[in-house]
């Protein structure tokens, strides 16, 4: 039974239609891109899946139902939703931020091995989060999403606005966590060649239904998404 | 400088309201227009309270209880419903809960004038050659512990933290799995808290009527704009400040007296909102276009 299940997920922001019916699966300790261009519904499944939009259909998380629950108990269930815009507290400080994703559920051992991924969080701990780069900004929000322990890690859009050398620095981490703790990652992208290298599986949404699917392998041979979203 | 004590005394009712005020402010978007009134209320539930044979103290404390069950009631009821309308909305609710808690009040206690016990000795006591009347002393003190015991909920709880956090983003707050609505309430229970404790020490010098907080609130409106609205310290050191600068108004600069010192206040509130809208402490509100 795959660990997070989507059929026929409809979703609309008042009149607006965003997803036309999405089926996609994620098994357990797997990274799963989602790709596809502005406005073809990639943040709309992350928020249909947190309850942040009004949506139908169906969507199970291990094995229970979650469609018209609230975001709250999505995230309880273990679900780190990291949002567009990363969605840090920005008064609060680096470390108060990562207590907030620690709180109730990772121990002092837990957040230090996390930390340890991000070595530079020791010495900016006391610094308010706004004032880091975008680049700590998503390293943070990445790192207080981990400390939450979490059975899914969702992540949008995470190279948006971000430096190529920060970009495969943060996708690093994200591959090293899969590879040695089998974190399991839903991400979406918009830059389809990192997101595929890290990927095992990838669907393509065009205007809020699912294209094509298959393996990272599958797309990068695939005729059309290669013009689309490869370009080459 | 016997003036400026007293007016810090006073300056530290200011900014316990108006510190309740920001809370709400900082949480929410809204300006609660009733928080006068529900210290008001709570003020009056200490006086039956005491008029029903309690002693001071534990009426002050039975009554803090009452103002934050509630103040969250308020929000659970009357501002739950709505807090998804436009903030004009919420605004109206909160002026319409002035005008029934100030009918509210005089309909169950009378509108005369009632007597309010203070918990300090009526002496003054020499400090340096300063006379210094114990009341305003311990009027200060108060209002200065309630405000310090709040910064350090709010700086070394867990539950504190995550009261600053749903005030910076209620959305990410519920990706971390917070219950906002109650994170809310609490706010508003905390609020009335200090409005209760504002209330009980403004009582004794301007006798008990239902309304007592009437114009304490339009101060602690000043006093919250000078520190910069979303601003906790600036409220107090708003509320410190505009006590004194009150006070010293009304005594060494004679065309003010007794009468003009509200329109003073008025008067730092439209100046601040002219030169410095942010006020003190307040962030700046930037537009990235």
């Amino acid at each position: 039974m795959p660990l997070l299940e989507l059929r026929d997920v409809r979703a609309r922001y008042g009149p607006i239609r965003a997803l036309h019916g999405v089926s996609l699966t994620v098994d357990e300790g797997e990274v799963v891109a989602l790709l596809g261009a502005n406005g073809a519904g990639k943040t709309t499944t992350l928020r249909s899946v947190s309850n942040m939009v009004r949506t139908s259909g169906e969507i199970t998380f291990g094995g229970r139902r979650i469609v018209r629950r609230s975001p709250e108990f999505v995230a309880r269930l273990g679900v780190a939703h990291v949002p567009e815009g990363r969605g840090l507290f920005p008064e609060l400080t680096v470390w108060e931020n990562l207590r907030m994703g620690a709180r109730g559920r990772a121990d002092a051992a837990e957040t230090e091995r996390v930390v340890g991924y991000f070595p530079w969080i020791e010495r900016r701990r006391d610094q308010e989060a706004a004032t880091l780069s975008g680049g700590e900004q998503q390293m943070l929000a990445l790192a207080r999403a981990l400390v939450s322990k979490p059975r899914l890690l969702m992540l949008d859009e995470p190279s948006l606005g971000l430096a190529p050398t920060i970009v495969r620095e943060l996708f690093g981490i994200v591959r090293r966590l899969n590879e040695e703790q089998g974190l399991t990652v839903l991400v979406v992208e918009q830059n389809a060649t990192i997101a595929l290298s890290l990927a095992k599986r990838a669907y393509v949404l065009e205007v809020g239904k699912v294209a094509v699917e298959g393996t990272s392998d599958e797309l990068e041979r695939h005729e059309a998404v290669r013009k689309s979203y490869l370009g080459y | 400088m016997q003036q400026v004590v007293s007016g810090l005394a006073q300056g530290a009712i200011f900014a316990s309201l108006a510190l309740a005020l920001v809370l709400i402010y900082r949480a929410t978007d809204v300006l609660n227009f009733a928080q006068g009134e529900m210290a008001t209320f709570t003020t009056y539930v200490a006086w039956a309270l005491m008029d029903n044979g309690l002693s001071y103290w534990p009426a002050f404390a039975i009554t803090l209880v009452v103002a934050f069950v509630g103040g969250a009631a308020v929000e659970r009821v009357l501002i739950r419903p709505v807090e998804h309308r436009p903030e004009i909305v919420i605004v109206i609710i909160t002026i319409g809960l002035l005008i029934a808690l100030n009918g509210l009040t005089g309909w169950i206690w009378g509108p005369e004038v009632k007597a309010f016990d203070s918990p300090f000795p009526l002496r003054t006591i020499e400090i340096g050659g300063v006379t210094i009347s114990l009341q305003d002393l311990g009027v200060l003190a108060v209002c200065l512990i309630t405000v310090a015991l709040l910064w350090a909920f709010f700086r070394f709880t867990t539950l504190g933290l995550v009261m600053r956090a749903v005030a910076n983003s209620q959305d990410s707050s519920r990706l971390m799995g917070v219950r906002v609505g109650w994170m809310l309430a609490l706010g508003w229970g905390l609020a009335a808290v200090l409005g209760a404790v504002a209330g009980m020490m403004a009582a004794p010098a301007l006798t008990l009527d239902p309304n007592l907080m009437l114009v304490v609130l339009i101060y602690a409106f000043a006093a919250a704009v000078l520190g910069g609205i979303d601003s906790p310290v600036g409220a107090v050191v708003g509320g410190l400040v505009l006590g004194v600068v009150i006070n010293l108004l009304g005594t060494y600069v004679d065309f003010v007296g007794g009468e003009l010192r509200l329109p003073a206040a008025l008067t730092v509130l439209l100046i601040v909102l002219l030169v410095r809208p942010q006020g003190l402490f307040g962030h700046r509100v930037v537009r990235r276009v």
